[in-house]
């Protein structure tokens, strides 16, 4: 248990630093941007408005906002401060609403939609992938053109044709929101079935899009796991196929655990752009009505969360994978 | 060299993915030449016009010879091209209601229904809960379809100047055709227009240009940067290799999609060209070519011939560039291709949020979808809006996948089946 401490105790560390390099990234690389932020941002608010003072007015807040006035290490402290404190200000688009208000409402619709899709895609892909490999022969003939061809359309383009095959043409469900627009959200039974018909086209669409990559990644691993020197050796000892496949499969699993862990980042990308496809209420589309109303608080805070999901979801990974891989035990230990 | 193409060329997987990529490029290459409109000039008033040809009307009049056909189902088709749907279910709700039998009736067969309508249409008879307006409806619908079962043809008429008198000045019969070559206007959309009435052909073809140079810019930039970093951390080593793996391991980890958005949206739409978003592509995409390089340097970096190198006194540049790039060629060539699919996928992510490059005189693969989707062209069921540039983007990635893999399996003969 010592060594697996010791790991966990290593991605601890390693999670931290990449937590204070993402919140300082998301701080300076605005920043960095030539210009001042605040006149861009009050040029953008300001267009239309002819009182002189009226823009002064807005371009002062906004100044006290960032805090641009003051020094940029002291400017951090107190974007630190705010952000632990959950305080990222007040949205424009959504006036009254304040930032942490916003992200509140729709990050729950993203994390509920994301991982369940991204973990089924994955466990279905891998299983597919692995039959491909045992099977080979017709199975293989036939599953892996299409996985190829399911891996190389984008995730919205697949959000798409999902939408227009199922939702417009079929019309089987809905074609956009997370649930009927008419009604509040409650725990009564019509509200729930709602959520769930407005739940398949979104889910469905981000597990075909992980299926392929995984069921090819999963294929060739584990091709190349089944003409290993151990498995002919196991062949030779005349210990039973299953037995055999039983261990092929688990050592072909654990690069795509590692493999799912470096692919979050961009899963999660993808599958925001195909949340707003859907307009599904979740933080893909809260930063869609960000970017369209030059909304700045709000773009900043939905990256922040993003990044903080997916180093969340990568430290997990990591957790889990020291668990099943007894080789990270044995060379902590050492 | 020669062997070295014969064999990448030998590969099945590796033609068939340049054969397409090819055809693409060619197409964008060779397509302007024939159609040199400018891609993004509005030609035409109204949204989404389906594909097909669009023929003058007043041309057609006008064009010098007429050719008589003799045609039977003229008439018929002329009615059900009129006849809407609901017209028909109308007709067949008037003659179910008066003792017509349900099963002689089919909505879809024209003649037989205009059989059945002039056989027993009545406008004196009322049926029960039928509403004067529908009474009256009944009565238009039947004089429309006499008009257009008449023999008779339709005058053409102009203005004269000085009385203000209509003065007929033409016939056109119902059995006038005109050759569509022979008309002095006609204007072919393969793919329709678009939201803003632009042709999608010239459009697509002028974007997939634009989104193929993005992704090569931003493949370009990403894998430069990839490769120097992942050559000095191996063969350099100590602690310029810890930095290095620090920065490789942090970007790894922070997920490049979002930094992509938090820049591109920080630079401001004034200033976001089509370059400066590949650029700006190049820049977060980098980590997997670096993480590669170094892996394949450090197994090289000992081989007997660096040593040689560095015993003959050769600059760290020198070694890199003589020695070691020549081994992991091939890698570095596979990797740009994905950069380069990677790229415009990134490129189209972006544009979809609203923050794709701001060009005004060429179209991205993006954009044009984030036009079609904000104007709802998937809800509306234009799929020439859309259908297309979801094909043009997945055929690229699939065309330099296949090379991809191709290569892949001519350098690593592992991994050949």
């Amino acid at each position: 248990m010592k060594g697996y401490r010791n790991y966990f105790l290593k991605q601890l560390v390693w999670f931290l630093v990449t937590v204070v390099v993402a919140f300082t990234l998301n701080f300076i690389l605005p920043r960095l941007m030539p210009g001042d932020p605040v006149a861009a941002i009050v040029a953008r608010m300001a267009q239309g408005m002819s009182n002189a003072t009226g823009v002064q007015a807005v371009y002062e807040q906004y100044t006290e906002l960032f805090g641009t006035d003051k020094p940029i290490t002291e400017q951090y402290v107190i974007y630190i401060r705010n952000v632990l404190r959950g305080d990222f200000g007040y949205s424009i688009s959504q006036y009254p609403r304040t930032v942490a208000d916003v992200i509140q409402s729709s990050i729950w619709w993203t994390v509920a939609l994301q991982f369940p899709a991204i973990i089924v895609g994955w466990i279905l892909g891998n299983s597919l992938g692995a039959l491909a490999a045992y099977l080979r022969k017709g199975f293989d003939k036939v599953l892996m053109p299409i996985s190829i061809f399911l891996s190389n359309i984008p995730a919205f383009g697949m959000a798409i044709i999902l939408l227009v095959i199922f939702a417009v043409n079929l019309r089987w469900f809905p074609t956009s929101g997370g649930y009927q627009f008419d009604m509040v959200p409650s725990t009564s039974f019509e509200f729930v079935w709602s959520v769930i018909v407005h739940y398949q086209l979104p889910f469905w669409s981000i597990v075909l899009i992980t299926i392929g990559g995984q069921a090819i990644g999963m294929r060739s691993m584990a091709i190349y796991e089944l003409n290993a020197d151990y498995v002919k050796y196991a062949r030779f000892l005349g210990i039973k196929d299953s037995k055999i496949i039983r261990y092929v499969f688990r050592n072909a699993m654990l690069p795509q655990i590692t493999g799912l862990a470096l692919s979050i980042g961009t899963m999660i990308g993808g599958a925001l752009v195909a949340e707003i496809i859907f307009s599904y209420p979740g933080l893909g589309s809260t930063m869609l009505t960000a970017v369209l109303g030059g909304d700045y608080p709000l773009i900043s805070a939905a990256t922040l969360i993003v990044t903080l999901m997916v180093l969340v979801a990568f430290f997990a990974l990591e957790i889990v994978y020291g668990l099943i891989d007894p080789r990270i035990k044995a060379a902590q230990s050492e | 060299m020669k062997l070295m193409l014969k064999q990448v060329f030998g590969s099945g997987k590796f033609v068939i993915g340049f054969v397409i990529f090819l055809a693409i490029l060619l197409t964008v290459v060779i397509y302007p030449i024939f159609v040199p409109d400018a891609p993004l000039k509005i030609i035409s008033r109204g949204t989404f016009l389906s594909p097909g040809i669009y023929v003058n009307l007043y041309d057609s009049i006008d064009s010098a010879t007429r050719y008589t056909l003799i045609t039977d189902d003229a008439e018929a088709r002329r009615v059900a091209g009129r006849l809407s749907d609901e017209d028909r279910a109308k007709m067949r709700e008037w003659l179910i209601g008066n003792g017509v039998d349900e099963a002689e009736i089919d909505g879809a067969d024209t003649a037989q229904l205009l059989d059945l309508w002039e056989l027993n249409f009545d406008p004196t008879v009322r049926l029960p809960g039928m509403t004067n307006a529908d009474r009256n409806y009944y009565i238009r619908l039947t004089a429309s379809l006499e008009g257009l079962l008449s023999t008779e043809g339709a005058t053409i008429a102009s203005t004269n100047p000085e009385t203000g008198a209509l003065e007929q000045s033409d016939i056109v019969n119902q059995t006038d055709y005109v050759h569509v070559n022979e008309v002095a206007n006609s204007r072919l959309f393969i793919l329709g227009t678009d939201n803003f009435g632009r042709d999608v052909l010239t459009e697509l073809i002028s974007a997939t240009g634009v989104s193929l140079t993005i992704g090569f810019v931003a493949g370009i930039v990403a894998t430069s940067i990839g490769l120097v970093l992942g050559l000095v951390s191996g063969y350099v080593g100590g602690m310029v290799d810890q930095v290095i793996v620090f920065i490789m391991n942090l970007f790894t980890v922070i997920p490049t999609f979002v930094l992509l958005i938090l820049i591109s949206f920080s630079i401001g739409q004034e200033s976001r060209g089509a370059f400066t978003i590949a650029v700006v592509i190049g820049l977060t995409s980098w980590v997997w070519t670096s993480r590669a390089v170094r892996a394949q340097v450090i197994s090289l970096r000992n081989r007997d011939h660096v040593n040689l190198s560095k015993l003959s006194g050769h600059s760290i540049a020198y070694i890199l560039a003589m020695d070691i790039l020549p081994y992991i060629a091939s890698y570095v060539v596979m990797a740009l291709i994905l950069q380069i699919s990677s790229g415009i996928l990134a490129e189209a992510g972006l544009s979809i949020l609203g923050l794709g490059p701001r060009t005004t005189e060429v179209p991205t693969l993006g954009l044009m979808l984030n036009w079609a989707m904000i104007y709802q062209a998937h809800i509306l069921n234009k799929w020439w809006a859309y259908l297309p540039i979801i094909l043009v983007i997945a055929l690229i990635s699939f065309s330099m996948n296949l090379m991809n893999t191709g290569l892949d399996q001519v350098f690593n003969p592992a991994l050949r089946d």
